[in-house]
């Protein structure tokens, strides 16, 4: 059944620190690796030596420049996967039952193989987070690593999405969104994380937390100073000596 | 969006089958047996071979018939629960009038009833889609519907009903574009709202995920629509609309004169429906920097 449940007694989902974020991609990489040999079919590349390689992977780092007038420029690294709506529209449109949002946690899944790899579920999420496989020509999307979180035969610690473990900034949280004692929920309380694409309708679980704004304004540079001659004016002390003693010669 | 060939035909095509359904069911024509067996069998084409198209376009075609559980929830399984009733009732209908003489009104009715749900239904795929503002107006179920009704006056040679219908068609796709223009602004996402970085100022992409395409560009990002947006609408309104018009009003609708008309309204039809897909902005378009 593709309606989504009135409540979920969970909200298992991710808080993404675009303030910490480095940009590394190792999040990408750990994520296409744990899950093309896990859940379901493997994360497929077509033509990945050639000259036009694309591929399907759940979680990607876009990098935006934020400017304001007059101001620097800031560069803000910016990993987007599923954000597990409560409101998930790509729940709804499926003709087959195949895409579902769990009762118990909230994770939204697709059953691979109940997808008729229509699309529409692509069409219907805003914000990139399905697509496609091209070889398996069924659905993907971010797990929130189902096969991780609840495996008991790993070391505990690995227990959580395989891109919050291997985060080496530790900008990627894991947590129970619905829960006031959760540190996920409390650091979106203290950090202001917010929704992405509001306006849509979609109320995600995910949470960014926001960049601190940047107000080191960088020093005026003077273009033409590696073009001139080593300017010593001001020198005093030893240096200056010897300086003055060097020119002498 | 990706206009994709078999989205295309499968709405073109089955709007006119089950366009042409509404008029037979409504007004068989009086000489029945032949001249109905004709025309039932160009419905019953149009529509089975619009439908046949749309699993083209699937993964995995095999598991096509899943896709009628979810009809509680899912405009898609609607549509393909819809369709297939409105054939079977359609099938039973025209078989009673071709093979015994029997007519029988209220299957008729039934029938043309059913097959506008179908269109509306098709219709809903689209406009359900929050993602895409510019489907996301009333216009568009009535532009639908408008096609479906159009196209099957035209097929069933209701003459004078279809020239009221042609030039109620011109007017609601016109205002669908101008509305549809101003959708993505309306909707309110922006890079900035994509990415809730507006407090920070103005936000542009500086590197995209990855060196080359991949699956979302594909199917949301297209542009050539969009750079021939005013030609392309030029074309389909004078093909859909203009001509079919000027000839219905002008000249006496004969054979010829008709089939002229009939085959530039699907011309139309299919130029217009391309466009409908090719110029239509995905939001996910905004993370990539794109005009959605």
């Amino acid at each position: 059944m593709t309606s989504l449940p009135q409540s979920t007694e969970k909200s298992l989902g991710l808080v993404i620190d675009l303030d910490t974020c480095v940009g590394c991609h190792a999040c990408v990489v750990s994520c296409k690796e744990w899950n093309t040999g896990a859940y379901g079919a493997p994360l497929s590349d077509q033509d990945p030596y050639g000259a036009d390689p694309s591929g399907t992977f759940l979680n990607r780092v876009h990098t935006f420049e934020v400017k304001q007038p007059e101001k620097p420029a800031q560069v803000v690294h910016f990993p987007k996967s599923c954000l597990h709506c409560t409101d998930a529209p790509c729940v709804t449109v499926c003709p087959t039952g195949a895409s579902y949002k769990r009762v118990e946690d909230g994770i939204v899944l697709v059953n691979e193989s109940d997808c008729i790899g229509c699309g529409l579920c692509a069409w219907a999420c805003p914000y990139g987070a399905r697509e496609m496989d091209q070889a398996e020509k069924v659905m993907k999307k971010c797990t929130l690593c189902v096969d991780r979180i609840y495996n008991d035969n790993i070391p505990e610690e690995d227990r959580v999405p395989s891109c919050v473990r291997t985060c080496p900034a530790g900008a990627r949280h894991f947590g129970d969104l619905s829960d006031p004692e959760s540190g996920v929920f409390k650091l979106v309380e203290e950090r202001g994380g917010m929704d992405l694409m509001p306006e849509q309708g979609t109320k995600p679980v995910n949470k960014y937390l926001p960049p601190r704004p940047k107000t080191d304004t960088a020093p005026d540079l003077d273009v033409l100073g590696p073009l001139l001659a080593e300017s010593t004016e001001g020198a005093g002390g030893f240096f200056g000596w010897l300086d003055r003693a060097l020119d002498r010669i | 969006m990706h206009p994709a060939v078999s989205i295309i035909l499968f709405t073109a095509l089955s709007g006119l089958g089950f366009g042409l359904m509404v008029f037979l069911g409504i007004d068989p024509p009086a000489k029945g047996g032949w001249v109905m067996a004709v025309f039932a069998a160009l419905a019953l084409g149009l529509s089975t071979v619009g439908l046949l198209a749309s699993t083209l376009h699937l993964g995995h075609p095999e598991r096509a018939v899943k896709a009628f559980s979810q009809w509680r929830s899912s405009w898609l399984s609607r549509e393909g629960v819809v369709a297939v009733a409105t054939l079977v009732t359609f099938g039973l209908y025209a078989t009673l009038i071709v093979l015994f003489g029997v007519t029988v009104p209220l299957l008729g009715w039934l029938s043309a009833v059913l097959a506008l749900i179908t269109v509306y239904c098709t219709a809903m795929i689209y406009t359900q889609l929050k993602t895409v503002p510019r489907w996301r107006q009333p216009l568009t179920p009535v532009l639908f519907l408008l096609f479906a009704l159009t196209g099957g006056a035209l097929l069933s040679g209701h003459v004078t009903l279809s020239l009221w219908l042609l030039a109620a068609l011109g007017i609601a796709q016109v205002a669908a574009w101008v509305q549809g223009d101003k959708a993505l602004a309306a909707s309110g996402s922006t890079m900035e709202s994509a990415t809730g970085l507006g407090p920070l100022g103005k936000v542009r992409l500086l590197e995209p995920p990855h060196t080359g395409s991949n699956y979302l560009m594909r199917e949301m990002i297209h542009k050539i629509g969009r750079k021939h947006s005013q030609k392309l609408r030029i074309i389909a309104l004078v093909l859909m609309v203009g001509l079919p018009l000027l000839l219905g009003l002008t000249v006496e609708v004969k054979h010829l004169a008709a089939a002229v008309i009939v085959l530039s309204h699907v011309a139309g039809l299919f130029v217009a429906r391309w466009l409908f897909f090719a110029e239509a902005e995905h939001v996910v378009g905004l993370y990539y920097g794109a005009r959605g």
